[in-house]
């Protein structure tokens, strides 16, 4: 079809991709949030369950090629049991390693997969608890700046073809 | 990174295994390697330029094959041109017409659902001071002959306009488009890449008028590493690789006999009882088109139904779940097929030809292709049919976006 490129997935891809941990929407999550758009082809929805600062529990759904199912699934596991502090530590290449590695064309999915959780975080501070820890940037992060320049290039490519969205 | 090894391990090998990606690679059945196998060591392993028996017995091959795809085509003089491949047999078809032309004219008309063999030598020639216009198509596929006619200027050297589509499997009415071209201005070259088309539609060079058409063996079930174009007399082409020659004066490299001795074969498999073949690959793309519409909500069809259809394609679009998650999902399940999502591109855009036809970029993502062959029976395609709606089923339990999609139906239903 189009110009391809092999792509090979650890076993711990495959395993998440066939039996994903923490899969579902949380109907009593403290706080959910969205990375990526059905135009770019993935969609994380990151699920937060928070008391006293500490995550207790996560979940996630996805939109997405295998990798971003499995990078989704494997962040609602990293994040389970951290505080908010320790979870916004997490880096798009500790989610890589994680996975036990990603072709390098992949690795916008575990910069999702942290965008994702980093917008939760942020928005549970901004708008459940209203308050600002020190240790959170004012500054969008590296990962919340790349999904929002996903969402944004795809608005672009419409607007470019006269598509509408 | 790990290793291909590790990942074929973890993946396993399904009991019930049903090929359809054959528009990718195609499945080669035993009697054609058994065609291929002698001319490895045990006849016909020479060079067939050079004089000595095994050089002779493969300049048999050579002839004999050329004559096959003369007869199938209905050529009646002009030349074939054996590459290795599809993709260069286009490539000559473009660049070679290019560099034969007096470079007076610099207009190359092409369709923006051709496939990329054709569009990205075309657009090379660009920085060379061509002009490469994309005509738009329709919803399912058509290039409008009215459209081509406004297009034709003084300018114009070329058109190449495919036959068959090779993702979503439109027929052109090339004998229209050639007409079209030829009563404008009989000078302009029209090129025609047919390698979807050849097997699968009855092609008559002679009644169709084109000047040059690719075919590929890989297509007609044939092994891969063989390319023809036909060229028909008075063409002017140049060569645009350089090196030997053998029996071909338009393309160097020596002919790979076995190869040709397997598309050779191919080409009596695929066109003794032509029209049964056919109708077999209707009826199953029927009944696998129909179950998957019938049987999987919130699918599109792309491209036309029916007998402007290529009799072995279907090729849908599941909304909400993301191609390259579905080819992974039924690889597992031993269902093999490729998708147009942007994930399995190396430039992570989505498949150019299901955009053309006015799909959104969502409905791109989720687009898969199968190709039915003769060589599938009525069980495969029932498997493949038990297969499909859990494959997606599952995908959708994940995904966001069928969940949205499922309260917002809740809703109107609740309201």
């Amino acid at each position: 079809m189009s110009t391809r490129t092999p792509l090979i997935y650890t076993p711990k891809i495959l395993d998440l991709f066939r039996n994903p941990k923490n899969l579902g929407k949380m109907e009593d999550a403290t706080v959910s949030s969205q990375a990526g758009s059905p135009a770019c082809g993935d969609v994380i929805t990151i699920y937060l369950k928070i008391e006293d600062s500490r995550i207790i529990d996560a979940s996630f759904e996805s939109y997405g090629c295998a990798a971003n199912i499995a990078a989704a699934s494997i962040i609602t596991e990293m994040v389970k049991g951290k505080t908010l502090k320790e979870a916004w530590d997490i880096t798009w290449e500790d989610v890589t390693n994680e996975l036990g590695g990603l072709p390098s064309i992949k690795y916008h999915c575990s910069i999702l997969a942290v965008g994702g959780l980093k917008r939760a975080i942020r928005k549970y501070f901004q708008e459940i608890v209203k308050m600002h820890p020190d240790w959170l940037p004012k500054d969008l992060s590296k990962e919340e700046r790349q999904a929002l320049e996903e969402e944004e290039l795809i608005e672009r490519i419409y607007r470019k073809y006269g598509v509408v969205p | 990174m790990v290793k291909v090894s590790e990942f074929l391990k973890q993946h396993g090998k399904p009991s019930r295994e049903v090929y359809l990606d054959h528009e990718n690679s195609g499945w080669v059945p035993p009697e054609v390697v058994e065609a291929m196998l002698p001319y490895f060591n045990q006849r016909g392993y020479g060079h067939p330029s050079i004089t000595n028996l095994p050089g002779w017995e493969a300049y048999e091959v050579v002839e004999s094959t050329l004559e096959k795809v003369n007869k199938t085509i209905n050529a009646k003089g002009g030349e074939l041109v054996i590459t290795h491949n599809g993709t260069e047999a286009n490539n000559l078809a473009i660049i070679g017409t290019a560099l034969g032309s007096g470079r007076e004219r610099r207009k190359i008309i092409t369709s923006a659902i051709e496939h990329v063999s054709i569009l990205f030598p075309a657009r090379s020639l660009e920085e060379y001071g061509y002009r490469v216009v994309t005509i738009p198509v329709d919803k399912e596929g058509f290039v409008d002959p009215d459209m081509l006619s406004m297009l034709i200027d003084y300018e114009t050297l070329m058109v190449s306009i495919q036959m068959v589509n090779h993702e979503i499997g439109t027929i052109q009415n090339i004998k229209t488009l050639v007409e079209t071209v030829k009563d404008k201005d009989d000078r302009i070259i029209f090129h025609t890449d047919a390698v979807d088309a050849y097997g699968r539609i009855k092609i008559d060079v002679e009644e169709l008028g084109v000047d040059l058409m690719t075919l590929s063996s890989h297509k007609i079930h044939g092994p891969r590493g063989v390319g023809v174009l036909y060229v028909r007399e008075g063409v002017r082409l140049k060569p645009i690789m350089h090196g030997a020659l053998s029996t071909q004066k338009m393309w160097p490299g020596v002919e790979n006999i076995p190869a040709i001795a397997g598309f050779n074969k191919a080409i009596d498999l695929t066109f003794t009882n032509f029209d049964d073949n056919v109708k077999k690959m209707k009826t199953l793309r029927d009944m696998l088109m129909d179950g998957i519409l019938n049987n999987v909500p919130e699918v599109l069809l792309n491209g036309p139904r029916g007998d402007k259809r290529a009799p072995d394609n279907v090729n849908v679009s599941f909304l909400q779940v993301e191609g390259e998650s579905i080819t992974v999902e039924l690889s597992l399940r031993g269902v093999y097929v490729s998708s147009g999502s942007a994930c399995t591109s190396r430039v992570l855009e989505p498949s150019h030809v299901i955009l053309a036809i006015g799909r959104r970029y969502e409905e791109a993502h989720g687009s898969i292709l199968f190709k039915v062959s003769r060589y599938h029976n009525k069980e495969d395609i029932e498997y493949v049919l038990s297969q499909v709606p859990p494959a997606i089923e599952r995908l959708r339990i994940i995904s966001p976006l069928a969940r949205e999609s499922r309260e917002a139906v809740k809703k109107v239903v609740e309201v």
